[in-house]
């Protein structure tokens, strides 16, 4: 699980979700990813971006292009210190908002990508983490 | 502060997103498109998304948005040109966008919204098929 090529980015504002999103675009170009799947994991990480600036005030994102077992790709981690969430299960579910979105954020991004993975503590923040490979 | 210029075609109004969407131009795309509805007796809302590299929850609720409140004002929302990675996408992520008419590009986008003129006893309603 080599990482040939990361960056992060600091998502505090709606035009850094802008960024993320062009940004992963051009990473999942770079490993080489088909045009339906850069469409999938850059729309996954437009959500993950909006969630963390929506939810916890701000955050990082952490943009790798990877490899695993022999396929290229890209992994992308969502940190944020913000309230974390009381029930992942509960989150997890389509229509399920604390805010005022459409709840389609969490499972949605986890339906676009090969790997998901959540973790969340109350009053310490959440990280989650996707990956979608060639 | 940025606009997306909205262009009068007969009875309806053309909108061609080019740019990526943020919360403001959104909000401001709402509120133009929904005053110009009422100043120009639009009986229709085109909305060209072919230049979208991606529709994201974010944009969906914009769309449904728009056509919701064009719907309250007379107004058919048909939104064109949705790109092919995009709606594999759209209907992966669970959005249906259900609230809202699509046509592969903008002459069919006019055709339906023309063929409603026609046929003005026509009820809309959201589970129109």
């Amino acid at each position: 699980m080599a990482s040939a090529k990361t960056e992060t980015i600091d998502i505090k504002s709606s035009d850094d979700v802008v960024r993320v999103r062009q940004l992963v675009r051009a990473c999942a170009i770079e490993a080489g990813l088909s045009l339906v799947d850069q469409t999938k994991i850059v729309t996954a990480a437009s959500e993950l971006a909006r969630n963390v600036l929506d939810y916890a005030g701000g955050g990082t994102v952490l943009i790798e292009v990877a490899e695993n077992a022999g396929r290229r790709g890209l992994r992308l981690t969502f940190a944020d210190s913000g309230p974390g969430i009381a029930d992942i299960q509960l989150a997890l579910k389509d229509g399920f908002t604390t805010g005022s979105g459409l709840g389609l954020g969490l499972g949605g991004a986890k339906r676009l990508s090969n790997e998901f993975s959540i973790a969340s503590k109350l009053g310490e923040g959440t990280r989650v983490t996707i990956a979608r490979w060639k | 502060m940025d606009r997306i210029p909205i262009l009068k075609m007969g009875d309806a109004l053309l909108v061609t997103i080019q740019v990526d969407m943020h919360d403001r131009l959104a909000t401001a795309l709402e509120e133009d498109l929904t005053s110009k509805i009422v100043a120009s007796h639009a009986k229709g809302v085109l909305i060209d998304i072919s230049s979208l590299e991606i529709v994201d929850s974010f944009i969906g609720r914009m769309l449904d948005n728009i056509a919701a409140v064009a719907r309250v004002l007379d107004a058919e929302t048909v939104v064109v040109g949705m790109r092919p990675a995009v709606a594999i996408t759209l209907v992966e992520l669970g959005l249906s966008l259900s609230g809202v008419k699509t046509a592969l590009n903008v002459e069919r986008g006019i055709a339906l919204i023309q063929r409603r003129l026609e046929t003005p006893e026509a009820v809309d309603g959201v589970g129109e098929d």
